[in-house]
């Protein structure tokens, strides 16, 4: 069989690739934007293409929850939700990491209100920064289909064990379609490991407790083991990410995509759908000679802080896009990003841009103003600066 | 050689070992064990957070010696949801997924959880472990807690009536619904098997007093449970497929043969406060009871 290549929404293509994973257990709770994932499924299954169980819950945290149950006695696991239905879910999603199950699952990014807004920032997403999930964004459905297959095997690779979560921007990319290639089922099954591989942790012939009060100490050494696994889990997901470029032609095996950064003396860091126009304002100041490039951040946890260094090697500023807000100190992405800095002793010029909050467009006129406005020093290093539709605000 | 009948219908293996962590004379640990002798050892406990995520024992020193997880507080029956269809994926349908989750755990918090998975069906028994209030953060009142009684946060009195839970739960339609005590526990090992017999969703109130958020002496548990039931206050029943019948002693209580609240009652420091008027209140809300159930058991005859 040969491989198709379909017009799909980010969405939909989250769905095939849950469709070309075998996933075997799906609880789901409607959400705008995150709907048409599950909807998806929910055809693929009544159809009979996928053979999986659909767990229609009465809330997010039971959708999590459910999860949670399912992938603790060893069955391949999925759900998806945004916003509000992700903060619902909030106190089980911590659950899923610190009990190491294999979950995936897709976060369409989305503001929190209030007021009710159904378009996309990343402020829900940032929310589980620190929680332990392995955390992707994505810039366009051909990559959320392709990390979303690569989740599984990332997630249940025994060294890691971790949930593992797609995250891409409401509309823009959920809603929005491209053409998408797919692998065929043959090559997803030979590429994938049996979910049967995955070690129960609830098995009647090996009775354990799962998340018995612990000693202190131990748990300190629990916490400290998570910590060293999803730092370890690069390797696994350099590995898969090379393994699946053999495969369908399209290589992950880098945490980053850099474009057009090898001689840039100015590079651009954002993340999700807003590097596209990042990486079009590059190519119009590279029109006009100016050395600039974009580095997008794909694997957001663990965090790519070998390849910020290396950019900051050869780079003289950086302008970090950041989409969420840690209210009281700047942006986020900005922060991990001074952080891998002062620790490399790195000191150069950053900057704290905050751009498409609550849903406004960033288009690549606004990289473009950003970056004259340093060059001539209008832009302040020290602060966060906020820009909305090209107008500082 | 003599076997009390105790053991002869719940053998004499034990799933939860000695030295665990329940305060002595706990009600929760003593269902515990009755429940454990009787899904055995082809069962996974699901439990939510309250006194039995301490009793559960620590990480090197469990309690059970069956799979057990703990969820956290609100999700326990969504847990076991997905518990139950893994394993039915995994061709494992056999194994009995049991929710063992408190008052708290399950009229309040739980509640969304539990509907959620009533109303959807799966092969669940979920055992509602009532003391009558949150008894693992320091006896407060929850909507299991009856009138009239003091909690840290209802000093003088509990002014709400208990809700119906067992009224919440039957309007899922569920195929089976009892109540239990651990003074019974031959009761309770029964409609635990007969429960365990019946696909979907199964659910089994079971009163479990509680030495120090009760008040009373800890060699006084089973005592208190048995009149809790005399005295009409607490009644043993079962709904199969939404058709109620009462069992022993209950069934022989309908003509009001009874001992008096206040023997139930007056024997726990958490009811010490009551007076008179607020006492003939608590008996009218016992009569009320009663006559619900006669309301029905007579509408039933008449079908
Ligand atoms: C989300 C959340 N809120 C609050 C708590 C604190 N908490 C732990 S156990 C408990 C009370 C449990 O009461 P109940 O369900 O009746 O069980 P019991 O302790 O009486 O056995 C509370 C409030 C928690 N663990 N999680
Ligand atoms: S507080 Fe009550 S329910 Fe909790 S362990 Fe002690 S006796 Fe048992
Ligand atoms: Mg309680």
């Amino acid at each position: 069989m040969s491989r198709t290549k379909l017009v799909l929404t980010g969405n939909y293509a989250s769905a095939y690739a849950v469709l070309h994973s075998k996933v075997e257990i799906v609880p789901a709770y409607p959400i705008t934007p995150q709907t048409t994932i599950v909807e998806k499924i929910d055809e693929f299954i009544e159809t009979g293409m996928l053979d999986a169980t659909m767990v229609r819950v009465e809330s997010e945290h039971s959708a999590m929850a459910v999860a949670i149950g399912a992938s603790a006695v060893g069955v391949r696991t999925y759900t998806a939700t945004s916003s509000h239905g992700l903060l619902y879910m909030y106190e089980n999603l911590w659950w899923a990491a610190n009990a190491r199950l294999p979950i995936v699952a897709t976060f369409v990014t989305r503001t929190l209100g209030p007021p009710w807004n159904i378009w996309s920032d990343h402020q829900d997403f940032m929310t589980l920064r620190d929680s332990g999930w392995i955390l992707f964004m994505v810039k366009d459905a051909q990559e959320a289909y392709d990390l979303t297959i690569q989740a599984f095997k990332i997630a249940e690779n025994p060294d890691v064990r971790l949930p593992v979560g797609i995250a891409y921007d409401a509309f823009v990319i959920s809603h929005t379609a491209e053409p998408v290639e797919l692998l065929t089922q043959e090559e997803a099954d030979k590429f994938l490991p049996s979910p049967r591989a995955i070690q129960p942790l609830l098995d009647v012939d090996k009775p354990y407790s799962i998340g018995n009060l612990p000693r202190a100490d131990y748990h300190y050494i629990l916490r400290k083991n998570l910590w060293e696994n999803i730092l370890d889990a690069k390797k696994a997901i350099r590995e898969v990410g090379r393994e699946y470029g053999e495969l369908s032609g399209r290589d992950y095996s880098s945490l980053v995509e850099e474009y057009k950064c090898e001689d840039a003396d100015t590079v651009f860091i954002s993340m999700g759908a807003m590097a596209g126009e990042g990486m079009d304002a590059v190519d119009k100041l590279r029109d006009k000679g100016y050395k600039v490039g974009h580095l997008t951040i794909r694997t957001y946890r663990p965090f790519p802080d070998h390849e910020i260094k290396t950019i900051a090697e050869n780079a003289k500023r950086l302008i970090v896009f950041s989409r969420a807000l840690s209210n009281g100190k700047g942006g986020i992405l900005y922060d991990d990003i001074a952080s891998t800095l002062y620790r490399e002793g790195q000191r150069i010029e950053t900057y704290d841009i905050i751009a498409g909050l609550a849903g406004t467009e960033v288009s690549e006129e606004d990289f473009m103003k950003i970056y004259y406005d340093t060059r001539s020093g209008k832009l302040d290093t020290g602060k966060s600066i906020f820009i909305r539709r090209g107008e500082y605000v | 050689m003599y076997r009390p009948k105790i053991v002869e219908n719940l053998g004499e293996d034990e799933w939860i070992y000695a030295g665990h962590p329940a305060c002595h004379g706990c009600g929760a640990a003593l269902g515990l064990r009755h429940l454990l002798k009787t899904i055995g050892k082809k069962s996974i406990l699901v439990v939510p957070a309250g006194c039995t995520s301490i009793i559960a024992g620590t990480m090197n020193a469990a309690t059970f010696n069956i799979p057990f997880i703990h969820t956290a507080f609100g999700a326990a029956a969504a847990v076991a949801s997905g518990v139950a269809e893994a394993l039915s994926k995994k061709g494992m349908d056999d194994i009995n997924v049991v929710v063992w989750a408190g008052d708290g755990g399950t009229y309040d918090i739980g509640l969304a959880s539990l509907s959620g998975a009533a109303e959807r069906g799966h092969n669940i028994l979920f055992v509602l472990d009532d003391n009558e209030a949150y008894m693992n953060t320091g006896i407060q009142r929850s909507g299991g807690t009856p009138r009239g009684a003091w909690t840290t946060t209802t000093i003088t009195g509990k002014k709400e009536e208990k809700k119906d839970i067992m009224k919440i739960v039957l309007s899922h339609h569920v195929p089976y619904a009892a109540t239990a005590s651990v003074a019974y526990p031959l009761d309770f090992n029964r409609k635990v098997k007969k429960a365990l017999g019946i696909k979907g969703f199964k659910f089994i109130h079971l009163m479990a007093p509680c030495p120090p958020g009760w008040r009373f002496e800890t060699h006084m548990t089973i005592e208190i449970a048995r009149r809790a039931v005399l005295s009409g206050a607490w009644i043993l029943m079962e709904y199969e497929n939404g058709r109620l019948r009462l069992n022993p002693p209950s069934s022989n209580m309908l003509d009001k043969r009874r001992i008096s609240l206040e023997e139930y009652l007056m024997m726990q420091g958490r009811f010490k406060h009551v007076k008179r008027e607020l006492l003939e209140e608590l008996k009218r809300d016992v009569e009320l009871r009663w006559s619900e159930i006669k309301e029905i058991l007579e509408k039933q005859g008449k079908q």
